[in-house]
């Protein structure tokens, strides 16, 4: 029964987990938190991932009661996301990985939030829907490939929500996208706002200049206030968001559907993805904060399965990729 | 739960497609299909409202249109816009290009590469065609392309146009063979070939293919770059 431990630091968040045969041990995360209005920048991402690296990894190892030894195998991000805070994390899993030892495994970041996603929920071979801050796409598995039936032609959803939460200067503690669900269960207005939807892609980049554009407009003239916009985001984008999904579950007959990535705890879009699944006696599985938001433990989980189907990565492909397809993947541990 | 359309009885539903139930039924004596739009409680009602409404007719008129201009598609019977319906002339005997080419067991023969190859020659001209009067489907898939028997004859009809709009701009061109691409591959695994052959058919009949196959270009691109930055 290995024990495998995984390191995540391709965007803000800096996480360290470990999985031992589908237990979760440890999984802490620390946040690189800006002040409203800003986004996070690469360089000072990476600072705040070298800053935490060492007391993250002590409280996991802390946590999960274990000591290196009990360790099989080290797991890091080798990709999407974005540079630099990659690079950094994953000099210490490579550090650790040889101080230990052990051998080491670069993990599709994607993949970690769907095996994540399938050993919380138990969902067995359901259509995935994966948004996040970088990602939005609709997945389902056939043929060792997580295959991509639709995605975004232009930007993300959640990039879409925080770009928004920057507009209105919300907080970003704990994430824009949070913030905007507060605010949205204050709101009832709904304002027109652009639905972009192409087969089973969308389009979130004219929303987003849209809503940029009324927002000061209808704000300043008393028509709406800052929570009806918010209200109106949500509805609008988790309304395309599901419709997409229903149309890849006809297209593949799948009666199941699993939420994962950052924007897959919010309440309002699991509501709607449940009405959507009931309506067709399928099937909905989500989880919350713990594991939707990026995590330690999903690059361990995904390591895991990748470590039991007997790879590993030599050390001269230990790097990094800002690109890296979750269909790129071949996926080794399922038949 | 499906309840069937209020004044109908003599009907049989056929299938729960994304967004519609699709039932069987007679039309002045007519075999026809019935599409209902039925109403999706996820969503807001007013966006509900305004959406349904809007797709019934577009995709009523994207089927006039396309008729008019000569490319295969269901004639419309009768429009109900009480019950969002769509009365449509029925297909008949047909199949889904994406049944026929899943009915065709892996790795392809010869004689089935030959049959995907002429399909794909079929849909590629079909798409320049329809392209050419600027409609834009929206929603291309092999699901959304029916064969008529007998199947040597390749009678290729396109159906669900809910989402179409008319547009000149070569980016919306490119979008729409995008997204065909991406349903394609991922509904088909090991069809690069075929689909390789659909935009070389698209190339020689459609007449600014050169622009609309760069537009392509730089969407698959921009899907690959995407940068969660900014
Ligand atoms: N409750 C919520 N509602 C909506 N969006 C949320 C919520 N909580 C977090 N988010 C959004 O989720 C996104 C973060 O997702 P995630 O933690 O998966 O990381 P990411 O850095 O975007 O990673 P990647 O794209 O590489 O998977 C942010 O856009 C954030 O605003
Ligand atoms: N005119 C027709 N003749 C024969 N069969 C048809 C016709 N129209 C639809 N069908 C059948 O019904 C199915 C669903 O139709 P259609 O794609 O229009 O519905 P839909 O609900 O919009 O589907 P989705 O949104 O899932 O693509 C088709 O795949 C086809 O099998
Ligand atoms: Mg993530
Ligand atoms: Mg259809």
């Amino acid at each position: 029964m290995p024990t495998v431990i995984g390191f995540e630091g391709s965007a803000n968040k800096l996480g360290i987990g470990i999985i031992r045969d589908g237990e979760v041990l440890a999984n802490p995360r620390h946040t690189y938190i800006t002040p409203p209005g800003q986004g996070f920048l690469p360089r000072d991402t990476a600072k705040h991932h070298q800053e935490h690296a060492l007391d993250v990894l002590k409280q996991c190892m802390k946590e999960a009661n274990l000591t290196p030894q009990d360790i099989d195998c080290v797991c890091y991000t080798k990709g999407p996301g974005m540079g630099a805070p990659l690079v950094s994390t994953a000099v210490v899993a490579r550090t650790i990985a040889q101080l230990w030892g052990v051998p080491i495994i670069g993990v599709n970041h994607c993949i970690g939030h769907i095996e994540m996603g399938r050993l919380i929920t138990k969902a067995e071979n359901p259509v995935v829907l994966y948004v996040s801050g970088g990602n939005t796409q609709v997945i389902a598995y056939s043929q060792r490939r997580y295959r991509i039936f639709g995605e975004t032609i232009d930007i993300a959803v959640g990039n879409c929500l925080d770009r928004f939460a920057r507009i209105l200067k919300l907080s970003n503690d704990p994430s824009p996208g949070y913030n905007i669900e507060q605010a949205a269960k204050k709101g009832n207005i709904l304002i027109d706002l652009p639905y972009v939807v192409k087969g089973m892609d969308v389009s979130f980049s004219g929303i987003l200049s849209y809503i940029e554009d009324v927002a000061h407009k209808k704000l300043k003239s008393g028509e709406c206030t800052p929570e009806d916009l918010c209200f109106s985001l949500q509805e609008t984008i988790f309304a395309m968001l599901v419709e997409i999904t229903e149309r890849a579950m006809a297209h593949c007959g799948s009666q199941e559907v699993l939420i994962v990535g950052g924007v897959g705890c919010n309440v309002r879009l699991q509501e709607m993805m449940g009405a959507m699944a009931k309506e067709r006696n399928a099937k909905l599985f989500a989880t919350d904060m713990r594991f939707c938001i990026d995590n330690g433990a999903m690059i361990a989980q995904a390591g895991w399965e990748m470590f039991t189907s007997g790879q590993t990565t030599p050390w001269d492909e230990t790097w990094c990729t800002q690109r890296y397809r979750t269909d790129e993947v071949e996926v080794t541990w399922r038949d | 739960m499906a309840t069937k359309p209020s004044d109908l009885s003599e009907v049989d539903l056929i299938q729960q497609g994304a967004e519609a139930r699709v039932y069987s039924g007679h039309f002045a004596g007519e075999p026809c299909i019935i599409k209902e739009r039925f109403k999706k409680t996820y969503r807001h009602p007013t966006l509900e409202e305004r959406l349904t409404q809007r797709r019934i007719q577009q995709e009523a008129k994207a089927l006039l249109r396309c008729r008019k201009a000569g490319i295969a598609v269901p004639s419309v019977y009768f429009i109900d816009s009480t019950n969002n319906c769509i009365y449509l002339e029925k297909i008949e005997p047909s199949l889904t290009v994406r049944e026929f080419i899943q009915q065709l067991p892996l790795p392809y023969s010869d004689e089935d590469n030959n049959k995907l190859y002429a399909i794909a020659l079929k849909i590629g001209s079909v798409l320049a065609s329809l392209h050419n009067t600027d409609t834009i489907h929206g929603d291309l898939t092999t699901s959304n392309m029916l064969l008529k028997f007998p199947h040597d004859a390749f009678e290729l009809y396109l159906i669900d146009f809910g989402l179409s709009q008319v547009s000149q701009l070569h980016e919306d061109k490119g979008v729409d063979l995008y997204v065909l691409e991406k349903a394609f591959l991922s509904t088909h695994p090991k069809t690069e070939h075929v689909f390789e052959e659909i935009l070389k058919s698209y190339q020689k009949n459609n007449k600014k293919a050169v622009e609309v196959l760069k537009k392509l270009d730089e969407v698959r691109l921009r899907g690959r770059k995407r940068v969660m930055v900014g």
